[in-house]
């Protein structure tokens, strides 16, 4: 895997509400110190589950680990804020909210980190970025991939 | 299979609904639950120490129901507290109404109250509430980080997608608005009841691309109440019974990020099951209430509830089928986008549909309606449930 992109929080802003992290998610949350992309799977399902969870949603079977994923994915649905959110989001301007659709399949929640936010478009290739938390632990956020 | 079992056996026989034009209503929300409960049984003819079941969904401290009974001064048989969000309402009619048929009860009461927009007046958090940190739930683990406007930006999403998938146009979502707003204007007790155009809609701040704030539902104090009994006492009370035909409900997710597909909610699960039941087809509704917390919202609804093909929503609305004297009259009291909103708007949706069915609604009645629909939706297009209501000539 090629090397992790890091992306600043920029100068001004509030601070990201922090994710709590569950039994389930530890090792999740644990490898975005480094930072790494992981995803749960379950072993026998051999499927991936996202948001981690301590049982498989298919099979309900408790063997369960988590695997190194490409960090590739393309934009599902997204939504440009005009205005933050809440306190969390002050100061970053119109950002963008979007549904990503991972490589290995399971979508998640995140934000495209661009200059230009109102170009970012449902099918657009985009691949993983790590805020920095202020806790030692990254958000995966995701940036575009040029064409 | 489906809840044929059901049909006809139980009625609605009292509503009441206490909405402002103001958008603001005097009074705690028990005190309002008990005025709209008052009412509604004075409505169906019907006293307090004839109700044996009740339904409530928000609750001040652990137990909806039993707190309700409690100030009520009543001891149900049957109680229901189930919570679903704005489709609370429409799942409580569907268990009442196997209940009724069951005999396991015999009068039951499904009310709610909610003041977000006083609270908000005073300085509270009103309709913002829901973004409070809600401790180590997904939902703050996996969304609240990424700064996702609730609930709109979750409405958001699916209309972006279902414009991808679909070619459906921010002019076709803004027909909607436009039409739901005609129906305000013949409703003195609308919040807003000025006529809008398309462009109105479309020059109206961005709220979450591509959602504008006329996209989107109000935020209001309200209240209402709901009472059924089994379609044979019913026939003995004091106005024409709204028989429930069929009721369908089916939940796909809680946050918007684990919704199976973003352009096909539960109802194409709820709405199929509904008219199994009544025994009846789409083309045979004449007046429905569909949840209109957003445009989108009620454009999935129409698609899945089978009023018209997936994917051709943005089509079968532009040209005001929705409106008075459309084909498809929809949300007949302006709707949450126009008439009320207090968070939840199920509850509005079902009193509507019964005053349609009576006759009662003036101005903005149908002319003739025997059937109608009433299709609730709870959380971020999470929880889904379709009733579908006749009057005596449709049993």
């Amino acid at each position: 895997m090629s090397e992790a992109i890091l992306v600043d929080v920029p100068a001004g802003v509030g601070e990201r509400f922090r994710p709590p992290t569950s039994p389930a998610s530890e090792p999740f949350w644990e490898a975005t110190r480094e930072p790494r992309f992981v995803i749960q799977w379950c072993v026998p399902c051999d499927r991936p589950i996202h948001f981690p969870r301590e049982a498989c949603p298919g099979c309900l079977g408790t063997d369960l680990d988590f695997r190194a994923a490409s960090g590739r994915a393309v934009v599902y649905a997204v939504s440009v804020m005009a205005k933050p959110a809440n306190p969390t989001m002050d100061g970053r301007g119109p950002y963008v909210v979007a549904l990503v659709e991972l490589a290995e399949g399971v979508r998640m929640l995140t934000n495209v980190i661009t200059p230009d936010p109102y170009s970012v478009v449902v099918g657009d290739a985009v691949t993983v970025a790590w805020e920095p938390l202020t806790d030692g632990r990254h958000l995966p956020v995701f940036v575009p991939v040029a064409p | 299979m489906s809840g044929e079992g059901l049909r006809a056996k139980a009625a609605i026989v009292g509503v009441a609904d206490a909405v402002s034009p103001t958008g603001l209503l005097e009074g705690s929300t028990r005190a309002l639950e008990v005025q709209v409960i008052r009412e509604a049984l004075e409505d169906a003819g019907l006293t307090i120490a004839d109700v044996d079941a009740v339904c409530s969904n928000l609750s001040n401290g652990w137990a909806a129901s039993l707190e309700l009974a409690e100030y009520l001064g009543i001891s149900p048989r049957w109680t229901d507290s189930t919570q679903t969000g704005g489709s609370s309402f429409e799942i409580h009619v569907e268990h009442a109404a196997a209940a009724i048929a069951l005999g396991l009860c015999d009068v039951a009461v499904i009310v709610y109250a909610a003041t977000p927009y006083s609270s908000f007046k005073k300085g509270g958090p009103g309709f913002g509430s829901r973004q409070a940190a809600p401790g180590p739930t997904p939902v703050a683990e996996w969304e609240m980080p990424f700064g996702n406007r609730m609930p709109m930006g979750a409405y958001a999403l699916a209309a972006s997608r279902h414009m991808y998938e679909f070619g459906t146009t921010s002019e076709q979502l803004a027909q909607i608005a436009v039409d739901t707003r005609q129906w305000a204007s013949m409703n003195p007790r609308a919040r807003l009841q000025e006529l809008i155009t398309v462009a109105d809609v479309l020059d109206s701040p961005m709220q979450a691309t591509p959602l504008h704030k006329l996209d989107c539902c109000l935020v209001t104090d309200g209240a209402g109440a709901i009472v059924l009994t089994s379609a044979a006492r019913a026939r003995d009370l004091r106005k024409a019974p709204a028989l429930v035909l069929g009721t369908g409900t089916c939940h796909t997710h809680a946050m918007i990020s684990q919704m199976p597909d973003l352009t096909t909610t539960g109802a194409a699960v709820s709405g199929p099951l509904a008219f199994a039941a009544a025994r009846l087809s789409p083309a045979e509704v004449d007046v429905v209430q569909l949840y209109d917390s957003f445009t989108i919202t009620v454009l999935l609804l129409l698609e899945d509830l089978g009023f018209c093909p997936k994917g051709e929503g943005g089509p079968f609305v532009s040209d005001g089928v929705l409106a008075p004297g459309g084909a498809l009259p929809a949300n007949t009291t302006g709707g949450g986008l126009a008439y009320t909103h207090p968070g939840m708007f199920g509850m509005f949706l079902l009193v509507e549909a019964v005053r349609q069915l009576r006759g009662e609604c003036g101005d903005r009645q149908v002319p003739g309606a025997e059937v109608a629909l009433a299709h609730g939706s709870g959380g971020v297009l999470s929880a889904m449930s379709t009733v579908i209501l006749g009057t005596e000539a449709t049993a």
